[in-house]
Parts: C-alpha cells; sequence; structure tokens
C-alpha cells in the first residue's frame, strides 16, 4: 500500500491479566514478541512460531489461541490472559497444583501453553475422558514428558474440582 | 537416621515446579536488558558450493543494523571448531578431525551452514537486513547416500582428505570365523537405522552481555554444559576463565545437541558482544534448528548372527556404515555407542565389529538421546528375531537362552566404551527383567488367546519384546558444593546444567537424606559457572550418578562438620550426635538439640577464634569420578494393531520394565522413561528427515516432520526392579537415555507379529504408515 511502512506504528491497547496496556508497536509485531519483549510477560513460550507445537498459547477473551500467529494489532480492544495471569499470588491455580503432583511437566518450556489451552478445555468439559483429554492436548507438542503426567494431571484437576 | 521415612526413593514434587508453572523460570530468551543488539544469520541454501562473494554493504546501509560480518571479518578470530572429543584410542583406528568454522570460508559444507552475521537494533530489522545480501556460490555435487560417498569419483568434501572417510574402526574379540564354521545357522541381513533432530521444543539462543567497566562478559546460553562453554570462550577471547560467566539458566529440553560446544553461533555472539560492547542476543527459529542445530542420523549395518541350534549365540558380525554429517567434532561416541550397545543383555563370546564414518554434504551429526545406541539394539534384537523365527523358537525364549547370568558380573566385554574405558558391565540381574516384562504384558496368554481371538475377528494384534542396555554415568568428574546457611536453608551448587531432570529435586533428595531436613529446605543451584566452575556437563545419562554421588559426598562431609560442632556446644561425643528435623540433637534424648540454622551462625563466628585444622561455616565441597560408566537395563514390550489395508499402526499397550540401580525419584524416572519412549516411538513411526539429491531438507518444519502427540503416545506401564551399581555409594545409574533406545526395535517385532504369514521382514527405521505400506505391496502375493 502507498504511504504505508513497516516501520510505522499503531496504537494497541489491549486488557493483559486484567491490566489494561497501551503501547504503540509495527503493525508486523507478533503477539508473543509483544507479550514477551514489550510487556515483558515472558512466561508465554515460543517453540515454532508457525503455529504447530502450541507454546505460545494464550486466551483472548477466554479462548486459547496461539500468540505466533497472530499480530499484537488484532489484540486492540480485546482482553489476553497469558500464564502469569493464573495463578493467585503464591497460591498456585488448582490446574497448575496438579500438574506439579502428577509430574505433569519436565523441562517446563512447552507447560505455559499447555496450561492455557487446558483452563478452556475444563471449563467446558468438566469431567472429561481420557480421550477427551488426549484430543485436547493433541494441539501441544511436548518432548519431554510423553504426555502420560499431563493426562494424570488434568484428571486429578477435574477430581479437585468434584467431577470425578 | 532420621524418624521420617527416607526422601531416597519417594515421590517427592518437584522444587522447580512451581517457578516453571506460574511462567517465572528464567529462559535464555526471556533475558532482554534494554538496547539489546539482536543477531540473524544469512545462511547457506546449497549445501555443497563454493563461496564466490558476500556483498554485505546493503544489509549494513540499512536503518537499524548495526553490524554485518563475513568470515573475512573475523580475522584471527576464525579458527576450526576444537574437537569435543578425542576419538576412543581403538587399535588401528583412522580417525580425520574436520571441524566447523564460525562463519563459512571458502566453501559451504552442509544447507543452513552460517555466511554471514547481521546485528541490529531488533530481531526483525536484522531479519529484514538478510534480504539485502548478495551472495555468489558455485554449486557442487552434493554428497548424501554414504555408500556413494566413499565410491572412487565421489565429489569430495574435504579436499584435503582426498576422499570422504571420516574415520574407521574396528573392535573384536574370539574368533568370529571360528564360531561362524561352526554354527547350525548364519543370520544375515542389511539394515538401516535413521534418526532425527532432538527437537527440544526450546530452541538454541545465547545473550551475551561485555561489561567494559567490570571486563566481565556474562553469557546465557542453552548449553547442557556450561562450564565446558566458558573455558573455551575465555580461550578463544584473549580472557582469563575468572571473566567470563556463563549461565544455563531453565533449558527447554536439551537431548544431546545442547552440549555440542561451540556452535558457531555460541562463538559469533560473545564474540560480537565483547566487540561492539553491548548485550548481543541471538535465537535459533525452528526452521534454523533443522539445519543449525545437530542431529543424529544413518546407520547402514551389513550384520550376520552365528547361533547354534539350541539359539546360543556364537556370533556376531558387523559392518556398518555411520553418516557423521559434514563435520565430525564428537569423534567415534555415537559409533562406538552402536557397536558396544550391540551386545545388549547378552553373552556374546566372538565378535567382529568394523564400522566407517563418512562426511556427507548434510548438518553435523552428535549424540541424540540415545546416542547410536538404538542402532544397535535394532541390529541385535532384530538378529535374534530372524534367528528365532528360522530356529522356530519363540522370541522370549531365544533372548532367555542368551541372557548374561548374575554371576557373570562385573562382565568385561572385551572391547572399548566411549569414555575409553573398557566396555564392563558394573551389575545386573537380567533374566527378570525378561520374565516381568513378559509377565506384565501378558505374553503367554496375548500369544494363546488375545492374538488368535482378534484374528479370527479379522483384527490385526502384534507382539514385541526387546532388551536394551545403557552405558550410564560415565566420567571425567562433575562437583558439588553444600552450604547450610544461617537461615537453616541449605544450599547446594553443581556445575552440571539442567534440561528438565529433576535436579533441583533429584539432588535435592540425596541431600536433605544426609543432613535430615525437607526437600523443600534444599536449594540446588545449576548451570552457572560463578556458582560452581568445575565440572563437565550434562550428557550420557550422567547426572544423577556423577553429580548425584558429589552432592552425597558434600552433604556427607558438612554433616560431619555439623555432627563435631553441635557435639562440642551439646557437651556430648560426636557418636552421640543424630541431625533430623533441622537439627542436631542427642541420641535418645532429642530435647537436647539445636538448629542447624543456628549452627551454622555459631560456626561462623564474630569474635573469637576458628581452631587450626578447622574450617568456618557448614560447608563443602566433593567430587566425583568413576573410572567407568554404570550400566542400566531393561525390556520393553508392546502390542500394537495394525490395519493392513492403510498401514496404520496403533500401539495398544507399552510395557517397560527398568532397572537404573537405585531409584532416587520414582516420579522423575517414570518420566524419563515416559518422555524417552515417546521419543523412541517418533522415531519408530513418524520422524524422518526428507532429503532431495542436492542435500536439501525438505521437511524442515514442525507441520511437516512429526513429533509424537498425546494421541499417539501410550502412558507407559512401568515396572522398576533394583539392581545397585557398586561403583557409586548411592548405587545409582543413570535412565535419562533408556526410554528411547530399543522403541524401534519392540515396534519391528510387534508390526511384523501382527502380519505373521505375510512373510514381512523389517529391516530399518524409522518406518511411517506410507512406508509400512511400501513394503507390504512389495511383498510377494501381495495382491492388494
Amino acid at each position: 500500500m502507498p504511504g504505508v511502512s513497516l516501520a510505522d506504528t499503531h496504537p494497541v491497547v489491549v486488557t493483559v491479566n486484567g491490566v489494561p496496556r497501551e503501547r504503540a508497536v509495527e503493525p508486523r509485531l507478533l503477539l508473543s514478541d509483544f507479550l514477551r519483549h514489550e510487556l515483558g510477560l515472558t512466561g508465554t513460550h515460543v517453540g515454532c512460531e508457525h503455529g504447530v507445537c502450541g507454546a505460545c498459547t494464550v486466551l483472548l477473551d477466554g479462548e486459547a489461541v496461539r500468540a505466533c500467529l497472530l499480530f499484537a494489532v488484532q489484540t486492540d480492544g480485546h482482553e489476553v490472559t497469558t500464564v502469569e495471569g493464573l495463578a493467585e499470588g503464591e497460591d498456585l491455580h488448582p490446574l497448575q497444583a496438579a500438574f506439579r503432583e502428577a509430574h505433569g511437566l519436565q523441562c517446563g518450556f512447552c507447560t505455559p501453553g499447555v496450561l492455557m489451552t487446558l483452563v478452556p478445555f475444563l471449563a467446558e468439559h468438566p469431567a472429561p475422558t481420557e480421550a477427551d483429554i488426549r484430543e485436547a492436548l493433541s494441539g501441544h507438542l511436548c518432548r519431554c514428558t510423553g504426555y502420560a503426567g499431563m493426562v494424570e494431571a488434568v484428571k486429578l484437576a477435574a477430581r479437585a474440582a468434584g467431577h470425578p | 537416621m532420621t524418624e521420617s521415612p527416607s526422601w531416597l526413593g519417594r515421590r517427592v514434587p518437584r522444587n522447580e515446579d512451581a517457578r516453571l508453572l506460574t511462567g517465572r523460570a528464567l529462559f535464555v530468551d526471556d533475558v532482554n536488558p534494554p538496547g539489546t543488539l539482536h543477531v540473524a544469520f544469512f545462511r547457506s541454501d546449497h549445501a555443497h558450493a563454493l563461496i564466490r562473494g558476500i556483498e554485505l554493504g546493503t544489509a549494513r546501509r540499512r536503518p537499524g543494523v548495526v553490524a554485518a560480518y563475513t568470515a573475512a571479518d573475523l580475522g584471527e578470530f576464525w579458527q576450526p571448531g576444537q574437537l569435543l572429543v578425542a576419538p576412543v584410542p581403538v587399535e588401528g583406528a583412522v580417525f580425520h578431525a574436520v571441524t566447523q568454522g564460525p562463519l563459512a570460508r571458502g566453501k559451504v559444507c552442509c544447507a543452513g551452514e552460517a555466511l554471514a552475521m547481521v546485528v541490529a537494533e531488533s530481531r526483525y530489522l536484522a531479519e529484514d537486513a538478510l534480504a539485502d545480501i548478495q551472495v555468489d556460490l558455485e554449486p557442487l555435487p552434493a554428497v548424501g547416500d554414504l555408500e556413494a560417498a566413499l565410491a572412487p569419483g565421489a565429489p569430495v568434501i574435504h579436499q584435503g582428505l582426498g576422499g570422504n572417510l571420516a574415520a574407521r574402526a574396528r573392535q573384536r574379540k574370539g574368533d568370529y570365523e571360528a564360531a561362524r564354521a561352526a554354527a547350525h545357522r548364519v543370520i544375515a541381513r542389511r539394515f538401516r537405522y535413521d534418526r532425527g533432530v532432538s527437537g527440544a521444543i526450546e530452541n538454541r539462543g545465547i545473550v551475551a552481555a561485555w561489561d567494559p567497566r567490570a571486563e566481565e562478559l556474562t553469557v546465557w546460553d542453552t548449553t547442557q554444559a556450561p562450564i565446558p562453554i566458558r573455558n573455551g570462550l575465555a580461550r578463544v577471547l584473549g580472557l582469563r576463565e575468572s571473566q567470563v560467566r556463563v549461565i544455563a539458566p531453565f533449558i527447554g529440553g536439551g537431548f544431546g545437541p545442547k552440549i555440542m560446544m561451540h556452535y558457531p553461533e555460541e562463538l559469533l555472539v560473545p564474540w560480537a558482544a565483547r566487540r561492539l560492547g553491548a548485550t548481543v542476543k541471538w535465537i535459533e527459529d525452528r526452521q534454523e534448528s533443522f539445519f543449525a542445530t545437530t542431529q543424529e542420523r544413518l546407520q547402514i549395518h551389513d550384520a550376520e548372527l552365528a547361533v547354534a541350534a539350541d539359539g546360543k549365540i556364537l556370533g556376531v558380525r558387523d559392518r556398518f556404515l555411520h553418516d557423521t554429517g559434514a563435520y565430525d567434532p564428537y569423534g567415534l561416541t555415537i559409533p562406538i555407542n552402536t557397536q558396544c550397545t550391540l551386545l545388549g543383555l547378552y553373552d556374546v563370546p566372538c565378535y567382529d565389529s568394523e564400522f566407517t564414518v563418512v562426511f556427507t554434504n548434510r548438518p553435523i551429526v552428535t549424540p541424540v538421546r540415545g546416542a547410536g545406541r538404538q542402532h544397535g539394539v535394532f541390529v541385535m534384537e532384530r538378529l535374534l528375531d530372524f534367528a528365532a523365527r528360522e530356529l522356530g523358537l519363540d522370541p522370549v525364549e531365544i533372548r532367555r537362552r542368551n541372557l548374561l547370568t548374575p554371576d557373570r558380573f562385573p562382565h568385561d566385554h572385551g572391547i572399548l566404551f566411549q569414555d575409553s574405558a573398557p566396555l564392563i558391565y558394573d551389575s545386573g540381574n537380567y533374566a527378570p527383567l525378561l520374565e516381568r516384562a513378559a509377565e506384565r504384558v501378558e505374553y503367554q496368554r496375548f500369544k494363546r488367546e488375545t492374538q488368535p481371538a482378534a484374528r479370527a475377528g479379522g483384527r490385526r494384534l502384534g507382539i514385541g519384546i526387546v532388551s536394551y542396555v545403557e552405558g550410564t554415568g560415565i566420567g571425567p568428574y562433575e562437583g558439588a558444593r553444600v552450604t547450610i546457611e544461617p537461615s537453616g536453608t541449605v544450599r547446594v551448587a553443581t556445575g552440571v546444567g539442567t534440561q528438565g531432570q529433576g535436579h533441583f529435586t533429584t539432588f535435592a533428595q540425596i541431600v536433605a537424606e544426609v543432613l535430615g531436613v525437607e526437600v523443600g529446605r534444599v536449594e540446588v543451584v545449576t548451570g552457572d559457572t560463578r556458582e560452581f566452575g568445575w565440572g563437565s556437563g550434562t550428557f550420557a545419562s550422567r547426572g544423577i550418578v556423577v553429580a548425584g554421588t558429589a552432592c552425597h559426598e558434600a552433604a556427607c562431609r558438612v554433616r560431619a562438620k555439623a555432627v563435631a560442632l553441635a557435639a562440642e556446644i551439646l557437651g556430648v561425643a560426636a557418636e552421640e550426635v543424630e541431625l533430623a528435623s533441622a537439627g542436631a540433637r542427642v541420641r535418645g534424648a532429642p530435647q537436647r538439640r539445636i538448629g542447624l540454622g543456628e549452627l551454622a551462625r555459631r560456626a561462623n563466628p564474630l569474635r573469637g577464634a576458628v581452631r587450626p585444622g578447622t574450617e568456618p561455616g557448614l560447608e563443602a565441597t566433593a567430587y566425583f569420578g568413576p573410572d567407568r560408566g554404570s550400566t542400566a537395563a531393561g525390556v520393553h514390550a508392546m502390542v500394537v494393531e495394525v490395519d493392513p489395508e492403510t498401514a496404520l499402526v496403533a500401539i495398544r499397550r507399552y510395557v517397560v520394565v527398568h532397572d537404573c540401580g537405585r531409584v532416587i525419584n520414582p516420579a522423575i524416572v517414570d518420566g524419563q522413561i515416559q518422555g524417552g519412549v515417546a521419543h523412541g516411538i517418533g522415531n519408530a513411526f513418524y520422524e524422518a528427515l526428507a532429503w532431495d539429491e542436492n542435500g536439501q531438507l525438505l521437511n524442515a518444519s514442525f507441520m511437516d516432520y512429526l513429533l509424537p502427540t498425546a494421541l499417539d503416545v501410550p502412558t507407559v506401564e512401568i515396572v522398576h526392579l533394583e539392581t545397585p551399581s557398586p561403583l557409586n555409594p548411592l548405587g545409582v545409574k543413570g535412565v535419562g537415555e533408556a526410554g528411547a533406545i530399543p522403541t524401534a526395535a519392540a515396534f519391528a517385532q510387534a508390526v511384523e507379529d501382527a502380519l505373521a504369514g505375510t512373510g514381512l521382514e523389517i529391516l530399518e527405521a524409522p518406518l511411517s504408515p506410507n512406508r509400512l505400506f511400501e513394503l507390504l505391496q512389495a511383498l510377494p502375493g501381495a495382491a492388494r
């Protein structure tokens, strides 16, 4: 487009973990880079930047999305939740606690994205079957765990919430 | 010693998890000080080419670009990389070391080799500038096929060598020719075993900061071996080791290639930081990692097994080719591992194995989880399967007849292992591994009832059961420093890097056990050269064996200091003092006690004197260097279902019976095995690098190179047996690579079993549904 440069910045107002944030950013800035570098929320990890591994998953208006497949400018006026928004102070979110209990993580690099997929999943499927859980996890790549601990953690979290 | 149950052998939740789960854990890419400059590399599209020219002028003029370099700009800093592992001194072995320089000079030897480096104010700008770079490359024919690479007239990658032979080594014991002559049958096959990328979800990265006032270089690096990185950087940059601090913070998976010190980027980024007096950062992207991070690849084996009529192994002969890629910085480690691990749990009286290592125009090969062991296990286990079939024996039975018996330990195989020490198995009890696995997977019942019933119903189920050893815990040494702080917290510092193995917890368990404190009160620091500056790194499944033992020894020394001081304060003999509940107390009179924090304060007085012959504080440092490794072993059994129409394979059950000596934390050991099996399943059925005839990788993304997902990996049923190692006081053996080693062999046996009667023989890994379909179509009488 004539007159438009990649270096032109656009204002973005986005609520992240409940806090309104305002920045002027290049239109090509990925949401993942915006969160990590502009806002310093480095809990969101980047593993492939082509939407496969799932490590960068965050919630956009409550739905799990890949932060590497969105531009920051697309979140203008929306709400984003990252892994930093899960725990209440020192108290782990029940899903986080279940991951610790069931050894659902090893290196922990893919874990934040996995958690962000599972939070809305568990809200929609409070008593998931193992097949449901594996289906939900199948959009994430983990090289360390072989997934068994994650599956166990989700079952544990569902039970802890009163859904056997 | 303590009233509470032992910390060892307990499923203790991990100390590090809260930080990882909340996003607070620091990974290298999270290091982002203001003013950081960012690097992007211009990489070769060609696998083999002469460099005629590189034009950086336009890139340098782009706004936001700070600097751009080619090899010519590096001056004397340009040196070929160091040889990382000296070749194992096998008699008569040939080894031609050729290592990579930091930027390609003169010619390109594999696709993805870096030609130029751009430093800019942001990564986006640095990548923009890559588009400004003009290169003039004259393509040469690329070498990929291992046999063609050695044929006369093949294009030569490293001119000085006159050919593409990188190494050759032969190890023998007994008289194989005599064994062959005496054999009832000789089973001979050709096997192709290919492997792929390590696939850590965190790519590599490095951040280097030069502080001109302190004259110190700080480097955050995704390395498994921060101390050797520091030592090497000091050397090449002309700095004292004390001027360089290398930090390997949380690392998002290692699996071998992150130890490959030093990658070109690991040299160039610190060099640029010093030259520019700035903080400089490079984070590898996923596509780059498929080229620029080392990987494992193809071996071709021509192997034969000489067996007696009763199935006893008389001897094995193997000749194999090993692809090392464009350079061979890691010596002979992988093919030696293959050569040694092939022998497995078996009594092999005669062995004659020779390998030839070949240079190709492909990315560099260094160890990936398993490190060549898979290849050897696949060959041996497949040969046993074919022998069993010819002799009319059950696959379990032929293995049972050949296992080393407990009276044979320590067992000297008469050849050298990767650490240049003799291949001696320290301890083992193998028959129970096989029997428990067969029992757990209900082998007899499966063969008798389940499989025939399924077949009658039109379903093809198959079972596979294979074994493997894993040489673990090799030297040279690791160390640890244990300190009781006045707060009562115990601090442990060790030099190994950590990439998810749970060292913050297992090391804490070892120390907590000795000092009588809660595991949560033991804070472990790993991978920061300023915290602990001696050691070599995390590789070869050696963390718990070598560093864990050093932690234990240091903790014992601290205990002795604490007990001596407490005895003095409490007015009793040292033998009467015990450590428990975070304090020292008199045996039988627990109310007479002093807390560890108070003891630490008293051990560091502000007045008075520390007596001659004693040291202040409750602190000790210890080292552990085993003469040789400890050998873990196991048996994997799997049940698969094959759809003969589509050749899709589903894994119905997976059983692992494993012996890694004493288990410190069963949850962590299970996790290592489960994760290893997942990696192995990928290697068996999903992960294959696809190259074209020009040496170009065709599937360099996670869209096209398939890592197994939660839908592909079942929950493994794991049984632990414990045969302690006599080589360390804890009796531990390593476990990091075990799960990944025999998976493809089990998979092949199970798939053949499911398709029994078709005459299918699986002689290669990885398969894929597509490849399996091709193999089925090619069978004589395939009417589909």
